[in-house]
């Protein structure tokens, strides 16, 4: 059984990762019908980021708020300003295939400018383990869960306490409206990207040290999130992140239960089954045909 | 593309058909290899076509259909088989496998139907690379022959691209006319108003299928060519990035138009090889080439052409009327 608890941890610190990279993911989705196929690239890149701050001098500390304000610059402001903003009104496809554009380009610049290789990445939490309830755990894991569960208790926080997170919330709802009671509906829009930037940021910080900085390494992380986010419910934050936890446990348990060649599978069967038989999400609110 | 006058239509195509059978002749290997391989993603891209563009059916799974009737033709081909019995296999299986996934289709429309693809996408290239009975696994399948047509012998690289320019004639043929029949009809009712199309009489649910099912076969013949084409398989090429690859060909082409994926196959294919001569960043410049070309227009290229052609309409038409108008008022 210590078997069992071991692999249920370490599942729930990468699904800590995926719930984080699938929230900023939902909210994109639910502000501006951004299905962002770069999401997995966006993780890579902020490591990236911070590494170059570092390689120019700058210590660990500097170098983290660097990359962080950077991403937001960058995969925040200008990928909503450059890329969302003119292709928004034609539809979901067009946006969507241009994020697939927008993968390439960042995988082969990262290529280019940084390296094809691995590089290794510090981390924030001290390697060791500690003892609980008779187990060895790794503090990785412990600060990894941590962290991505304060940052997912902040935006929740943000979103339902304050006036301005329901102003969000109510111009994903229903834009028009909220712009005639007065919310600055772009405004926020642009919040929720550069939301979506602070995560994949945080995001990037914790896998990073666990999977060393590659520029292929998005690939993989984009999909999970993808299946995360679809699995808990496109169109909920809380959808999102049992989505994540539970594409963590389960492709851990599937790793060492079924066999490590279909891994990759048990998630996507699942995914395939949720989408058939309750394709709102496990957590999800039925869309509203407009026909 | 109606605005052309009729003749000069048909000159134009007839001259890019000499074109792409008289000036490869004194190509080298790389560059025929290059061209072949355009024809045959043009045959992958106008499945998908059929099942985007026209139908209006999400797939994030083309790549894996092509994936399919490679392994299919390999195999065949591998052990003996000439290679038309093997494209015809690799089109019923295809077809087959293309409308059992057309079924997700009939409970989930748009990005949910394409994330079903996508995991059947990814659940295929698992097989290809873990059944190694079958597939040689990561290892692969090597010496593929190329194919007798008529007594001659394919295998210099030549006579191997008039294979695959043939094929993609014949492809072509064939969905011009699917796309002008009533089924053509049928698959644009489904797309513009599926509600509408039912109550008109469509059998929506059959034609949806049938889309899938249409666009996966032409997958499946793609790859039956690829195999053959490149000679040896190994899944790499099969990943989701081809699928992914093969959407975007579409709507860069231009979705719902029929000359659409030759475009877009252009584009994919012969755009990274043109930007060569930049070495590393030629396929940065090709993302961004892409990005742009959607900011500025997302109907792809020839919804450029389509809206130039629609404008010059629309001027011509009111110099007519303003001619008329002013006819009738010196009659009066």
């Amino acid at each position: 059984m210590s078997n069992l608890f071991d692999l249920l941890v370490a599942g729930l610190a990468t699904g800590a990762i995926y719930a984080l990279v699938a929230v900023g993911f939902t909210l994109l989705w639910q502000t501006s019908q951004t299905i962002n196929f770069a999401q997995g690239e966006f993780v890579m890149l902020p490591a990236f980021l911070m590494l170059a701050a570092m390689h120019v001098g700058a210590p660990f500390w500097l170098a983290i708020i660097l990359g962080i304000l950077l991403s937001m610059i960058l995969l925040g402001l200008a990928f909503k300003l450059l890329l969302v903003d003119p292709m928004m009104r034609h539809g979901v496809l067009p946006l969507a295939i241009a994020t697939m554009a927008l993968a390439i380009g960042i995988k082969e610049a990262v290529k280019q400018f940084f390296s094809a290789e691995a590089s290794p990445f510090p981390s924030i939490v001290p390697t060791g383990d500690i003892s609980i309830l008779g187990h060895a755990v790794s503090l990785q894991s412990i600060g990894v869960l941590v962290v991505a569960i304060l940052a997912v208790l902040g935006l929740t926080t943000l979103l339902n306490r304050t006036s301005l997170g329901h102003q969000m919330q109510a111009a994903a709802q229903n834009p028009t409206v909220a712009r005639i009671i007065g919310v600055p509906v772009e405004r926020m829009i642009l919040l929720t990207f550069l939301i979506n930037a602070f995560l994949v940021a945080l995001a990037s910080l914790l896998i990073t040290p666990i999977y060393l900085a590659k520029f292929s390494s998005g690939e993989v992380l984009g999909q999970a999130a993808f299946i995360a986010a679809i699995v808990g419910g496109f169109n909920q934050v809380r959808g999102a992140i049992a989505g994540g936890l539970l594409i963590g446990v389960l492709d851990n348990l599937a790793a060492a239960y079924v066999s490590t060649q279909y891994r990759a599978a048990v998630p996507m069967i699942f995914l395939i089954a949720v989408i058939l038989f309750r394709p709102q999400g496990l957590l999800g609110r039925a869309e509203e045909r407009t026909v | 593309m109606s605005g052309f006058a009729k003749p000069l239509k048909i000159a134009l195509g007839l001259a890019v058909i000499a074109a792409l059978i008289v000036v490869p002749m004194n190509f080298n290997r790389y560059g025929l290899f290059i061209l072949s391989q355009w024809a045959v993603m043009s045959i992958a891209a106008m499945g998908l076509n059929l099942t985007l563009g026209y139908a209006g059916q999400v797939s994030l799974a083309q790549g894996a259909f092509v994936g399919i009737g490679a392994y299919a033709a390999a195999i065949m081909t591998t052990h003996g088989w000439p290679l038309p019995a093997a494209i015809l296999v690799a089109i019923v299986l295809s077809f087959a496998v293309g409308w059992v996934l057309g079924y997700p289709a009939l409970r989930v429309q748009h990005h949910y139907l394409a994330f079903v693809t996508l995991a059947f996408s990814t659940l295929a290239f698992l097989v290809f690379r873990n059944e190694s009975w079958l597939t040689g696994g990561i290892y692969g399948i090597s010496n593929i022959p190329r194919p007798h047509i008529f007594g001659l012998a394919t295998n210099r690289p030549l006579p191997f691209y008039y294979v695959c320019l043939g094929s993609l004639a014949i492809v072509s043929l064939a969905v011009w006319w699917l796309i002008r029949s009533p089924w053509g009809r049928a698959f644009m009712a489904l797309r513009e108003n599926p509600l509408r199309a039912q109550s008109l009489g469509v059998d929506t649910r059959r034609y949806t299928l049938m889309a899938f099912a249409i666009g996966s076969a032409l997958g499946g013949v793609a790859g039956a060519l690829y195999a053959p084409l490149t000679q040896y398989i190994d899944p790499v090429p099969f990943n989701l990035s081809l699928s992914l690859d093969l959407l975007m060909m579409v709507i860069v082409g231009g979705a719902g138009f029929y000359f659409g994926p030759f475009l877009g196959a252009m584009i994919a294919v012969l755009l990274p090889e043109w930007l060569r001569f930049t070495e590393g960043y030629y396929l940065m410049l090709y993302a961004v080439a892409v990005m742009l070309l959607l900011i500025w227009s997302p109907t792809g290229i020839l919804g450029i052409l389509d809206r130039y052609l629609a404008e010059r309409r629309t001027k011509a038409a009111s110099a007519l009327r303003a001619v008329a108008k002013s006819r009738l008022e010196t009659v009066q």
